[in-house]
């Protein structure tokens, strides 16, 4: 039985975490994703989950105690942002090389200095180099489902990798939104009952010895399984999809197009703007202006080919980046996009636009601005800085 | 407590076979806390010469679980698997009972992991936490910690023209461990088997989180013959440079050396210390000893107090 409520992404996220009901959460506070680990630190004062809850003294320690957990065998959770995510930084690869499928609620916000809480996607990206998993939500929603849907990533035993699904801070995490829920039955058998771990430390009859060291001889083939793991990962995610969308109707993909097949002018985002974004192609359409979009939900592995396919007959291409990379190339989705593009026979003419750093608006005109743009890319920079001031 | 026959005829949870130093008092630690556990244990280390010495790949020389993350977060990687473990035993999922055992240098514990510890400490995770303290960070080729005692040459605070190695004291760990109010602290020795394996058996019998400080003299980073580790480790505590002690429920218990000795007997044994006897020097040594029975009178003090109190 469909629930339809109103709920804020923190509040979604929270209450996908009850129903998934993990056996270990370790975590600490940092806005806008406090409200995660409170909501659900209160699940558990009341006896609504199952959860052993560490509530530690930092996110280094957050990360570390749910390694500790996952190795021993249980169903790990937490949730930060930014200063809190780069905290973790040290521990995330080797979490991916232990192969613990450790599930994160990720609230995007932009990295210090200055300090700034506000949404940019500057956390998430510097991790997008530690064997995680990483699904972009656009509205809560779909940060609810595809919360529900990584623990059944993160735990295949194919891939056996760590997940991230995050949400844009403030924008999605504080914002109310209609969300259909499921109910608490459904998801529990969705996820399949407990986590089936291949090793366990607590197998005391049976020892094993994990985060060993790794030299000249080995190091190498170790981080090469995790790079084929994350390489099957699409299949597993799309699978996963697959069976959400037949049990519950909402199906998602790698990547997902707006007004895209036949569209000439096209932009490239993540998150939140897209539903943005949507709302300008609506207007050009009407007007007979072919735009589209192309929304990546699935960051980690990235959908090269897929994107690659979906561009292919378009004119031009915005990549909207919500992050710098400082390389002087451009932000992170831009180069990665590009790049897949570049076997293709006939390429659109493409364009980046880093916006909306440390929560400064993205608005209907500045979109607008953007599709204008496009149409006349030719006296277009390579790079450019949208909605900042000069 | 198990005689030395009865330990002897129990499964090594460390094998021989190791990387470790000939001589290297890591792997003694180790293997007489955990011939101490008469319940099966789980091991965490952080990284250090204990860690890569026993765990290249693809061989390993424990016979227990062992579980590696990195530097400085050995206790807060325990709370997870203790965590872990608690919702296990509440779910009526294991009856079994678990000795949770980390293990970290002194750098991996007093210096960068100092926050985890203490973390991990004041959450009341039901493990032992095991410092093995050789007082410098020796898997990188010693360098100074905040354990390293004055005086002390190291790759980080080098003997020089000018300096005469490490210039503050240390830091007391253990009384700082004391101050978390946990039940269990302890001040043990390698060289001095029977009173580390009596507190690590006493750290197991209790619940909640306990710390143990075990002095681990080091023949790489202090420089002397291999064969000495344990009798450098004897004569720390004989001079009250490193005294044995436990503080169980805030109450002191000092295992006082027969006879006191000087600390000079201590610091010739080793060469770290050795610049330390060139004329000019000699205000470093009585610094040092001064330091040493500072610390031996205020423990004293404290055991009476708290025996009274206990009374
Ligand atoms: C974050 C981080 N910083 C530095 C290091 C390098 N490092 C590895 S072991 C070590 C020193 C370990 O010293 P200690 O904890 O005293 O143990 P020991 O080497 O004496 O066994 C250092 C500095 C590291 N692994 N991680």
């Amino acid at each position: 039985m469909v629930k339809v409520v109103a709920k804020t992404g923190n509040e979604a996220m929270a209450e996908a975490m009850r129903q998934i009901n993990p056996d270990v959460v370790a975590a600490y506070p940092i806005t806008p994703a406090t409200e995660i680990v409170m909501i659900f630190a209160k699940y558990v004062a009341d006896g609504l989950v199952d959860t052993e809850y560490v509530a530690v003294e930092s996110e280094h320690s957050a990360m570390s105690a749910c390694v500790g957990a996952s190795a021993a065998g249980g169903r790990v959770m937490t949730g930060t942002s930014s200063q809190g995510l780069a905290l973790m930084y040290e521990i995330l690869p080797i979490v991916s090389s232990l192969r613990l499928p450790i599930v994160m609620c990720d609230v995007n916000r932009a990295i210090s200095g200055p300090i700034n809480i506000h949404c940019d996607h500057s956390d998430t990206m510097a991790a997008q180099d530690f064997g995680w998993v990483q699904i972009f939500s656009e509205n809560s929603q779909e940060a609810y489902d595809s919360l529900i849907q990584a623990i059944r990533i993160a735990e295949d035993p194919r891939l056996q990798l760590p997940t991230m699904v995050t949400t844009d801070g403030f924008i999605i995490s504080h914002c109310m939104d209609k969300i259909e829920l499921l109910d608490d039955a459904d998801v529990q058998k969705f996820i399949g009952g407990e986590r089936k771990a291949a090793t366990r430390l607590l197998d005391i009859d049976k020892p094993v010895t994990l985060g060993l060291i790794d030299l000249q001889d080995y190091y190498f083939e170790h981080r090469v399984q995790v790079a084929e793991a994350m390489r099957g990962a699409k299949k597993i995610i799309l699978e996963v999809a697959d069976e959400f969308a037949e049990k519950f109707g909402r199906k998602y993909g790698l990547i997902e197009g707006y007004q895209l097949d036949d569209a000439e002018h096209v932009i490239v985002a993540l998150g939140s703007t897209c539903g943005t974004t949507k709302v300008v192609v609506d207007e050009l359409r009407a007007k007979g202006i072919k735009a589209g979009l192309l929304k990546i939900r699935v960051f980690r592995p990235f959908p090269a080919e897929e994107i690659a396919a979906a561009l292919s007959k378009a004119k031009t291409v915005a990549v909207l980046d919500r992050s710098d990379t400082w390389s002087a190339q451009g932000g992170h989705v831009f180069t990665e996009v590009r790049s897949g593009m570049f076997d293709q026979k006939a390429k659109p003419k493409m364009i980046n636009y880093i916006y909306g750093l440390g929560g400064r608006e993205i608005n209907l005109e500045l979109i607008r601005q953007v599709y204008t743009d496009l149409q006349n890319i030719e006296k277009q920079p390579l790079v450019q800085y949208l909605g900042v001031r000069e | 407590m198990a005689n030395l026959k009865e330990l002897s005829k129990k499964q090594e949870p460390l094998t021989g076979g190791h990387r470790l130093c000939p001589g290297c008092g890591a792997s003694i630690v180790v293997r007489q806390v955990l011939l101490a556990s008469k319940d099966p244990v789980v091991v965490v280390s952080a990284t250090g010469c204990l860690e890569v010495s026993t765990t290249i790949f693809p061989y390993s020389a424990w016979k227990v679980p062992f579980l590696h993350n990195a530097f400085e977060n050995a206790a807060a990687t325990m709370s997870g698997v203790e965590a872990y473990y608690q919702y296990l035993k509440r779910k009526g999922k294991t009856s079994q009972h678990i000795n949770f055992v980390a293990f970290g240098g002194d750098g991996g514990t007093y210096d960068i992991g100092f926050q985890s510890l203490s973390g991990a400490m004041e959450r009341g995770h039901d493990l032992t936490y095991v410092c093995y303290n050789n007082q410098a960070y020796m898997n990188t080729g010693i360098q100074r910690s905040s354990a390293t005692p004055k005086g002390a040459n190291t790759t980080t605070e080098p003997a020089g023209k000018v300096k005469q190695g490490k210039t503050m004291n240390r830091k007391d760990l253990t009384e700082i461990m004391v101050a978390h109010n946990i039940p269990y602290v302890a001040q043990a020795t390698v060289g001095n088997w029977a009173d580390l394996t009596r507190k690590a058996e006493k750290a197991f019998s209790i619940r909640g989180p306990k710390f143990m400080n075990v002095l681990q003299p080091c023949r790489l980073g202090w420089a002397y013959k291999p064969e000495e580790t344990g009798v450098i480790g004897r004569i720390a505590a004989e001079t009250c440079f490193w005294p044995l002690y436990e503080v169980e429920n805030g109450v002191y218990k000092i295992t006082k050396p027969r006879e006191k000795k000087p600390i000079t007997e201590f610091l010739k044994t080793q060469e770290r210390f050795r610049h330390l006897f060139k004329p000019g020097n000699e205000k470093i040594i009585e610094d040092i000893q001064a330091e040493v029975d500072q610390r031996w009178q205020s423990l004293l003090a404290k055991e009476a107090m708290t025996a009274k109190a206990a009374k």
